[in-house]
């Protein structure tokens, strides 16, 4: 069998990503003193500081939340080191550097030549340097108002937008990851479109400046303005590593009257080996608010992580807002994603969307928790959920808890769900007509997250569909 | 282009097939008969590689080739196709996309060009008139919702689009009415050929009416017990499995 993403992604220190002993670095455990340094080596105002010991003093009083249907072993948050310099990651010269089955999988998944140097951090030419590239962006950006920078740099440059808007929609008592990362964030992104502003561009993560080392509690903010427009991308495709365990990052999204927000994630984080050894832990807060006639899109592809603990959400606040939540999550191996989302529905004819599907093989084990909450003041809503489920082997488990709570007579809810399995008849099926049987996995599996992906902007779903094979390789035959 | 030589073979231990040799030539059609629980079905699943179907001793070879130590979707690519008696559901695969990428992997074996979205669609659209076929099955997923003709219809429109080199439809008659019947024995013969041979696995005669064998075969006990023209077919019809059977314990 060809190497799995596994492999390839636990070869990566193998070959020299090994990163620069950096004397900057806090020591590890969490208390007021290493917020304030954290605070201090960004150098940031008063009331972050305060915004961050605030979320701290509560966190302490917190405890881990364990209703989710996932196993791991206690994590130690005293044993974490809070605060580390941005990394250098060892430059390489060439590609041909490069693991060659690192590139075999970036091959697979189309990645551009210059793409994978990027990546694989292999020192990129002039031409094709992608600070250049980012700030020819961020110029095509600022000449329609669009603010795109880090979270550090919005703090500084535009601290009453980030005064206004953070924890608008998760507030840092949110929950326990969330008001952990409230205390301890170290950067993401921030996001503006003024008002009537269609964003002329998607917006990456890619692009984005100060984009090295990707955080461990990210934070990230987008904020439309009334009647504004705009698209984001997270994440990429590729396998990321990452020596953090403890991922807790916090996504708020605001769309004011008119505005409309689409989210798009493609997550793909190490998942841990074939035994279920290691992999990210990730345990994200997001969540967006819409007011008047406002439209939130959610849509992730969730491959990656050992632990997935993720409910992007909508709190549908103004009258005829719109809230969308698209989502497709495979887990393989040892993997477990307990994923799903909120609707909150409290303006009048506020219109929901969930569409689920889970994919689960070897030992994998996939739940979806959705909760439709109609509130009495959300006369005339309307909600419609499918949640489906497909199995490969007989090893991995699919779980649906679906919530729904109307205090609205008016309401008119739908739900749809089902679970499959690609079973081996399917499977020679296919090989007898001379399909090979990965080709059929594929094949079957994109079959089922079509609605999903066709919701994603175009070269994402190209990606996305390779990366579901390659997620998938070794699980059949 | 077959020839089987002295096949044992079983499912999870269980010996079913016990010793049977059969010589299918070019372009000649041989049909299959027997009571149920004689091998039928085994013979052409083995044939096809379906997992856990293993041959323990004999020897199969197709083209020259040993047949059994190619995996199923091989077979497949070399020419084999086999028409299941109980075609699968694949919900969210498109039959049109599904049929293009079989014939596609098919053409791209046997070193040919693949072919583009229109000259495949133009292909199946002649197909499909040979079974009768409404264009709208082939948005539909594949196999999903189709009743039980249609799904046999569809094996028909798979194999006249694939054109395999030797075609096996394993009772592909059962469940059919009379149209269906002779629908998929039409679609059969517009296949025999020079090129083309047929295995016809049946229980019952009356698909041998529009689809006229050279051979008749009867399985018995893991066997070929007897073997004639297609006479020997209409003698079954009348009298039954039982005599073959006395004549075969009679034999012993």
């Amino acid at each position: 069998m060809t190497s799995t993403i596994e492999q390839i992604a636990s070869q990566e220190y193998k070959y020299g990503f090994v990163t620069d002993i950096e004397s900057d670095q806090a020591p590890p455990g969490l208390n007021e003193d290493i917020i304030r340094l954290i605070s201090a080596k960004k150098n940031e105002p008063e009331w972050m500081l305060d915004f961050r010991l605030r979320a701290l003093r509560h966190w302490t009083t917190m405890k881990e939340p364990t209703w989710a249907n996932v196993k791991y072993g206690p994590i130690d948050y005293q044993s974490i080191c809070y605060y580390s310099a941005p990394k250098q990651k060892k430059k390489l010269n060439s590609l041909d550097e490069v693991d060659p089955e690192l590139r075999a999988t970036f091959a697979k998944l189309g990645i551009s030549l210059e793409e994978q140097k990027r990546l694989s951090g292999v020192a990129v030419d002039a031409v094709f340097d992608s600070v250049s590239v980012a700030t020819t962006f961020r110029s095509e950006l600022a000449k329609v108002g669009v603010i795109f920078c880090s979270f550090s740099d919005a703090v500084q440059k535009h601290p009453d937008l980030i005064r206004k808007y953070l924890g608008s929609v998760v507030p840092y008592t949110d929950n326990f990851f969330a008001t952990l990362n409230a205390a301890v964030f170290t950067d993401g992104s921030f996001c503006y479109i003024p008002k009537g502003v269609r964003c002329p561009m998607e917006l990456s993560t890619y692009f984005r400046i100060n984009s090295a080392g990707t955080g461990q509690f990210e934070r990230t903010l987008i904020v439309a303005d009334e009647g504004a427009t705009v698209s984001y991308l997270e994440g990429c495709t590729a396998p990321m590593r990452d020596e953090n365990q403890l991922h807790a990052a916090v996504v708020e999204l605001v769309a004011l009257d008119n505005a409309s927000i689409k989210y798009s994630t493609v997550q793909n984080w190490y998942p841990g080996d074939k035994e279920g050894r290691g992999g990210i832990y990730n345990f994200v807060t997001k969540r967006g608010k819409a007011f008047a006639n406002a439209k939130l899109s959610w849509t992730q592809v969730e491959t990656g992580s050992a632990i997935t603990w993720k409910y992007p959400s909508c709190i549908l606040q103004g009258d005829n807002s719109v809230g969308e939540f698209y989502s497709v999550a495979l887990t393989n191996h040892y993997q477990q994603a307990d994923t799903g989302t909120k609707m909150i529905h409290l303006g009048k004819n506020t219109r929901s969307t969930i569409i689920s599907k889970g994919i689960s093989a070897g030992f994998g084990q996939q739940t979806y928790r959705g909760e439709v909450k109609i509130m009495k003041s959300a006369e005339g809503a309307r909600n419609y959920s499918q949640c489906d489920s497909l199995l490969l082997g007989d090893k991995c488990g699919a779980h649906t808890f679906p919530y729904i709570e109307v205090r609205n007579s008016s309401a008119q809810m739908e739900h749809e769900a089902s679970t499959s399995k690609i079973g081996e008849d399917q499977l020679f099926y296919c090989q007898q007509r001379g399909i090979s049987a990965e080709d059929a996995v594929s094949m079957i599996v994109n079959g089922f997250c079509r609605e999903v992906f066709k919701e994603l902007p175009m070269e994402f779903a190209v990606e996305a569909t390779k990366l579901l094979g390659v997620s998938l390789e070794g699980s059949v035959g | 282009m077959l020839d089987i030589k002295n096949l044992h073979a079983g499912i999870d231990g269980k010996e079913i097939l016990k010793g049977l040799t059969l010589r299918v030539g070019m372009g000649e059609v041989h049909a299959i008969m027997g009571p149920n629980g004689s091998g039928k079905s085994t013979l052409a699943n083995v044939l096809a590689g379906r997992p856990k179907y293993n041959a323990t001793s004999g020897t199969v070879t197709y083209l020259g080739k040993d047949l059994l130590a190619l995996p199923a979707e091989e077979r497949a690519r070399e020419g084999v196709f086999l028409a299941m008696q109980y075609p699968v559901e694949i919900p969210g695969v498109n039959n049109i996309y599904f049929l293009k990428a079989a014939l596609n992997s098919v053409r791209k074996h046997q070193g040919l060009e693949e072919l583009d979205a229109m000259e495949f669609l133009q292909l199946a659209r002649e197909k499909m008139k040979l079974v009768e076929m409404d264009e709208t099955f082939m948005n539909r997923s594949v196999n999903e919702g189709f009743s039980g003709g249609e799904k046999k219809r569809n094996e028909i429109f798979q194999m006249a689009v694939l054109d395999p080199k030797l075609a096996i439809l394993d009772e592909t008659d059962s469940g059919l009415d009379i149209d269906a019947l002779r629908i998929v024995a039409e679609g059969v013969n517009a296949l025999r050929s020079e090129q083309h041979s047929v295995l016809v696995i049946t229980h019952y005669q009356r698909l041998l009416r529009y689809l006229v064998p050279d051979f008749v075969h009867v399985l018995a006990d893991g066997r070929i017990v007897k073997s004639g023209g297609k006479e020997l077919a209409e003698e079954l019809e009348q009298k039954g499995y039982e005599w073959i059977e006395d004549e075969v314990l009679a034999a012993r």
